[in-house]
């Protein structure tokens, strides 16, 4: 009997190293299905323990593979590649991404992407319009683009990180600062009616409680953002940090879901963990593809009636703007709220002519500057009306 | 142990409902482990049928909680039936007894609190819990582990007996880990074709096992077109009975009823566009 027992600990064990959430007590319940069980089957084993252990599709996808080369000896050749307990948060970020469940090539596939870039001729356009400001003062009306000085770059940063928790805070006051409901509560108006003989003289209300806003960020990481990119990657880790409901996802070529690594508490180490996602920024940026894969991958988990898409990105598409409209008006339907925060807008004399931004504003609610930490605070007040 | 596996299969067949290996297995762990049941699975896939199935099996009670987001204890759990206890209070014209107002009398039971007073264990069928909130699921993760109910002006009610239950989920929202380590976990996938043809037999008699046959593998193929909305087994069940009743025996036999008719099938306007003469033709010749 101990020798089974060391068995199933050492399978739950191999299972937590695949992500399973397998604890003392399934390996208990484990002993005692195959104590109970009136089968003996390989095959009916393997269901009840996959009925046990498994908690989540991805698991149940890969449950049977593992059961079989644990138990029954067969593809071993597939155990040694992943016992080498690649960290189990990475490989669940990345396995959603482009549908492959796999997961395990994937970062290697987006080193691969260093392609001629699109987009790169604007690199030299255009000037900040907030130009007058003094950039020796606090950065907030400085152009990113412009902040040279690694000390005010780290001030930016702290700035970003600072105003995504204040957009939170404020957010939330606004929830409970709501009058008095529309309903009356009968419970408590009952309740008060005893002290008056059971006439209900003091009415009491309730109102449903006002869930926060759910904020789902993407970014676009490719080359032509380069500049901006690392600013925006502090807000965003501001945003998961301190927002209820949060989701950040990159995309250049492709889309890769960064929630799990940015909840990195130190936002350096985040940014590391996030670089190596996002390698190969500077091929061109597939924002219609993109966003296929958010919707048909991520959209259903991720988005509910009260959430608003931000979407980062200058508008710069190598895909067709066909794909982008027909992905956008898809992922209106799903949504609250879509703002696409433009740094370029900032930009003097810019007009939204690349084709993709044209293709996409009929379906955008807010079409908003955002190339300095003033463009993004002024986005809160838009954002608490939701 | 009252009941074996292959008996479980038996009677969930005669229940009318065509269960895969790994389904009965997990409906089978549940008496013997007494944990809920999670399912989880595109719509359209009989997840709810599960509970129905179940409930004809131990010829227990079924008792169905529907989640929707601002489901609350008093929609779920109790309730005071408020105007009873407002006439109450009028008709005495006397000062009120408290505890005579809030007795069993002037409680009324919502599903999860009637489930566990139950003298036989029912099944209890929390369904689309991903709907509720996060707030509800933590009531509910308290509720499934103790098994009792308390309530200020009463006390506490312990369950006179334990419901089986069954928990489906269709993805809206991401339902917390502690919830899904607490259950038995279950896909439901869309039946293969074997066992949709079956599906199809037991429910539509008629039939005749080569249409049965014929159907099942013309959505096997439709399924694989990368609709936006697959089509779950209500929709075969409609549709099959569409070519019934227009007396269409053979899916090549009259192209034009056919093809009309598969719009029983198609749920959005989306599709429909998508799904045209040219693709239903390609489908259906590769059905034998």
């Amino acid at each position: 009997m101990n020798a089974v027992l060391l068995r199933i600990s050492a399978f739950s064990q191999l299972l937590r190293n695949h992500g399973f959430v397998a604890g003392l007590g399934e390996c208990a319940d484990a002993a005692r299905i195959i104590a109970e069980l009136d089968s003996q089957r390989p095959a009916d084993l393997r269901s009840a323990f996959k009925a046990l252990f498994c908690s989540r599709v991805s698991d149940w996808k890969e449950f049977d593979e593992l059961f079989n080369s644990f138990w029954l000896g067969s593809g071993m050749k597939n155990l040694l590649k992943v016992g080498g307990a690649s960290p189990v948060s990475s490989q669940s970020t990345l396995s959603p991404m482009a549908g492959k469940t796999t997961g395990q090539n994937d970062t290697s596939e987006l080193a691969d992407q260093i392609s001629g870039s699109a987009g790169q001729e604007i690199e030299d356009g255009g000037t900040g319009k907030s130009e007058g400001a003094s950039s020796t003062e606090t950065s907030g009306h400085t152009d990113f683009r412009k902040i040279a000085d690694p000390m005010e770059l780290a001030k930016a940063h702290a700035a970003a990180a600072q105003l995504a928790k204040a957009m939170r805070t404020r957010l939330t006051r606004r929830d409970r600062a709501r009058a008095k409901g529309r309903r009356i509560d009968l419970r408590a108006t009952i309740r008060h009616s005893v002290g008056h003989g059971g006439i209900p003289i003091e009415l009491s209300f309730r109102q449903r409680k006002t869930r926060p806003l759910r904020l789902i960020v993407l970014l676009d990481a490719s080359g032509s953002m380069q500049m901006y990119t690392a600013v925006f990657t502090r807000f965003i880790h501001g945003v998961l940090d301190s927002f209820h409901e949060a989701e950040a996802f990159v995309f250049h070529t492709r889309l890769a879901h960064i929630s799990a690594a940015m909840k990195e508490k130190n936002a350096t180490r985040a940014l590391e963990h996030m670089s190596l996602m996002t390698q190969g920024v500077g091929g061109g940026t597939r924002i219609g593809e993109s966003l296929a894969t958010f919707n048909k991958w991520h959209a259903k988990r991720v988005l509910n009636s009260r959430s608003c898409v931000m979407i980062l990105s200058d508008g710069y598409d190598t895909g067709t703007p066909e794909i982008l409209a027909r992905e956008l008006k898809r992922l209106r339907q799903r949504c609250r709220r879509i703002a696409w925060l433009n740094p370029m807008m900032g930009w003097n004399g810019y007009k939204p002519d690349a084709r993709a931004m044209q293709a996409a504003l009929p379906y955008l609610d807010l079409f908003a500057p955002a190339h300095n930490l003033e463009s993004l605070a002024a986005l809160e007040p838009y954002l608490a009306r939701l | 142990m009252s009941i074996t596996l292959a008996d479980l299969n038996k009677k969930l067949a005669d229940a009318g409902y065509i269960a895969d290996r790994e389904l009965a297995m997990a409906l089978h762990l549940m008496e013997i482990l007494r944990r809920p049941l999670l399912l989880e699975g595109e719509a359209g896939v009989g997840k709810t049928e599960v509970a129905n199935a179940l409930a004809h099996v131990h010829g227990a009670k079924l008792i169905r909680l529907q989640c929707y987001e601002g489901l609350d204890r008093s929609e779920a759990l109790y309730e005071w039936n408020y105007q009873r206890q407002l006439l109450a209070i009028q008709a005495r014209n006397t000062p009120t007894n408290e505890d005579e107002i809030f007795s069993e009398r002037y409680l009324l039971e919502r599903p999860l609190l009637q489930s566990i007073r139950q003298e036989k264990p029912p099944v209890l069928l929390i369904d689309e819990i991903d709907r509720a909130d996060e707030e509800f699921e933590a009531f509910l993760l308290e509720l499934l582990s103790d098994f009792q109910v308390s309530i200020p002006e009463l006390g506490t009610i312990k369950a006179t007996s334990i419901p089986r239950v069954i928990l489906t989920s269709n993805g809206t929202r991401e339902i917390s880990d502690a919830l899904r380590r607490r259950c038995l976990y279950h896909y439901v996938d869309f039946p293969d074709v074997d066992r949709e043809a079956a599906i199809l037999q037991r429910r539509i008699p008629d039939i005749g096992a080569t249409f049965a046959l014929q159907i099942a593998r013309a959505l096997e193929k439709i399924r694989k077109e990368d609709l936006r909305k697959n089509p779950g087994v209500a929709e075969t069940l409609d549709w099959a009975a569409a070519l019934l009743g227009l007396n269409v025996k053979n899916l090549h036999s009259n192209p034009e009823t056919v093809f009309d008719t598969m719009m029983c099938l198609i749920k959005t306007q989306e599709d429909k566009s998508r799904f045209t003469r040219e693709v239903a033709e390609r489908v259906l010749g590769k059905v034998a």
